[in-house]
């Protein structure tokens, strides 16, 4: 099977996010730069698929030279090889467009399943599995907490919030997870090793022969207008149980007519 | 005034009180369409003109059901062009947004997506990076496709005709390819949706077990709350996946959130942290989960919430 599986760079949840004030776009070098949770079990999923059916893993991502410390840590986990697409041109490039550029990197070459995480932990949409489906018509098989291919046939279990549904469909397909699909594994040594010589082609819009005119914040269909942080919550009140606490918890519901 | 549509959620017979909340917030910049997919539009015509609803379209195949996302998408695409409406809105769950990005491929759109408050001139306002940043968001190419977060707006009624008329429920065979073919329902009693649920209940590491669950289900049912968990809880496979609140899982807003035994890690917060009214329990004092606290109680949270539940039945009583 040819896998494609996409990974995003993205500022670490832990270290302070923010934007840039000259143009609302995300601020790259405020925040540490780490892979996108989700994404590494979409690399598993992959490896998991290819280990039991044979075939490859591709590492796609879009993002800018840095985002390569992140295929470095996908091949590292065992992905067979990468297509870095690196552009100042995509800088500021909305979700719509994204799925533009990277359904067009995914065409390149014929694939049996692209696997992704199910959202960012930056932009959080959770569009990309479906806008990708539709761009390339492919069956979107998304938040899958399970994954089986049978020949030409995938099944999965769709995540819902009363449980899940059982969707069906014929490969090619793109699929997303969530995170009870798998648990990752850790790079080995030798994995970390092997992966300072796997193969990344990088490539710019030009290579891939889309108009720069049409990446980019100024393309985006969406713009950010203005952000402000939050304002810091109130102080609130604190207790010690001295064994009332549960009595006194009631008090403040009562005193808000929670209950 | 221009029609704006609205995706209803349903179940086949009841609105979703997000419907309720996108109609609401529809009223305000147009006349609102509801676009109603499959079967039930006629038992829900009184629900949707209550809360000021003009027409409902309806496209009655069990195909929206039976196919995952593209028949939807492909039906609002096709009504985009017939109707020109100022904006389509849909509740922003896992599908709704699915629904959104097709569409605005199709079209050629801006999606917004986890809104939660439209002003003049289509103007969204979003939350951020967990919570921290608000930002003001606009579509500026095509028919804005705004996805609206459940529980952000408050559903107010105005009455409405909620004049019903049939459209085409043809769909192609390219939207048909993924095929839903079973539907399992986790048991979850009566409570209410996680996302949709007034008051939420969540409980984390500090519970232990997974049998401690128990007592975070008895407390959300004395309130006729939703019951939520921590990541820590989901991972050790004490409560379910769905249900987790946070930066990899839910994001919740609901007017109380009571976090019990959960530290607060940022993961967490970034799933709660917009919540109006948060109370919590736990036994280190210094848990970061106190800072967003409008009320915390330190202790042991199988004495404290114990004793809460007890109180919560007496003044129910009384």
């Amino acid at each position: 099977m040819n896998i494609v599986v996409l990974v995003k760079q993205v500022p670490d949840t832990w270290s302070e996010r923010t934007l840039r004030p000259a143009d609302n776009t995300l601020d790259r070098d405020a925040a540490d730069a780490v892979i996108n949770e989700l994404d590494e079990y979409a690399i598993e999923e992959g490896l998991r698929l290819t280990e039991a059916h044979g075939g490859e893993v591709t590492i796609v991502s879009m993002g800018p030279e840095k985002a390569a410390e992140a295929i470095r840590k996908a091949l590292s986990m065992g992905a067979d090889k990468a297509v870095h697409l690196s552009d100042a041109a995509l800088r500021g490039s909305d979700g719509l467009v994204s799925s533009a550029v990277l359904a067009n990197v995914i065409g390149r070459s014929p694939f049996d399943l692209v696997i992704l995480g199910s959202e960012s932990t930056d932009a959080r949409m959770g569009t990309l599995a479906a806008m990708l489906a539709e761009r390339l018509g492919v069956p979107q098989m998304s938040f899958a907490s399970k994954v089986d291919v049978d020949g030409s046939k995938i099944t999965i279990h769709r995540q819902a919030d009363y449980g899940y549904d059982t969707v069906e469909a014929t490969l090619p397909a793109v699929v997303s997870v969530v995170e009870k699909i798998n648990e990752p594994r850790y790079p080995s040594f030798k994995g970390i090793m092997a992966a300072k010589k796997k193969p990344v082609e990088t490539l710019t819009l030009a290579d891939i022969g889309f108009d720069p005119a049409q990446a980019g914040l100024a393309a985006s269909p969406t713009e950010v207008v203005s952000f402000a942080n939050r304002p810091p919550r109130q102080a609130g009140t604190i207790v010690a149980d001295e064994g009332d606490g549960g009595t006194k918890a009631a008090e403040f519901l009562a005193a808000r007519k929670f209950i | 005034m221009a029609e704006i549509l609205v995706l209803a959620e349903h179940d086949g017979e009841t609105v979703k009180k997000v419907t309720t909340e996108l109609l609401t917030l529809a009223r305000a910049h147009g006349e609102p369409a509801v676009v109603w997919t499959g079967a039930g539009a006629e038992g829900a015509k009184a629900r949707l003109a209550e809360f000021g609803a003009a027409k409902v379209y309806v496209a009655d195949s069990s195909d929206y059901d039976d196919y995952l996302v593209a028949p939807k998408a492909e039906l609002l695409a096709k009504l985009v062009t017939e109707k020109s409406p100022a904006a389509v809105l849909v509740a922003a769950t896992s599908e709704g947004r699915e629904i959104a990005g097709r569409l605005a491929v199709k079209t050629g759109s801006g999606v917004l997506t986890d809104v939660t408050g439209l002003a003049d001139g289509m103007v969204a306002e979003q939350s951020i990076f967990g919570g921290a940043i608000t930002v003001q968001s606009k579509v500026r190419t095509g028919t804005p496709i705004i996805a609206v977060r459940p529980n952000a707006v408050s559903p107010e009624p105005a009455s409405g005709a909620a004049s019903i008329e049939a459209v085409s429920a043809d769909i192609t065979d390219a939207a048909k390819t993924a095929k839903v073919t079973g539907r399992v329902v986790a048991e979850r009693g009566e409570r209410p949706e996680l996302t949709e649920a007034s008051i939420v209940v969540s409980g984390g590491r500090g519970l232990g077990s997974g049998e401690h669950f128990a007592l975070i289900e008895q407390l959300a049912d004395s309130l006729g709350a939703a019951v939520g968990a921590s990541r820590a809880a989901t991972d050790a496979g004490w409560y379910p996946h769905q249900f987790q609140v946070g930066q990899t899982g839910k994001t919740v807003s609901p007017q109380l959130y009571m976090a019990i035994g959960i530290s607060g890690a940022i993961q967490h917060r970034a799933g709660m942290q917009t919540s109006k009214t948060i109370m919590v329990v736990n036994k280190d004092p210094e848990a970061p989960i106190f800072e967003l606290a409008d009320f915390g109680v330190v202790g042991d949270l199988f004495k404290v919430v114990p004793q809460l539940i007890e109180e919560i039945g007496k003044r129910s009583e009384g």
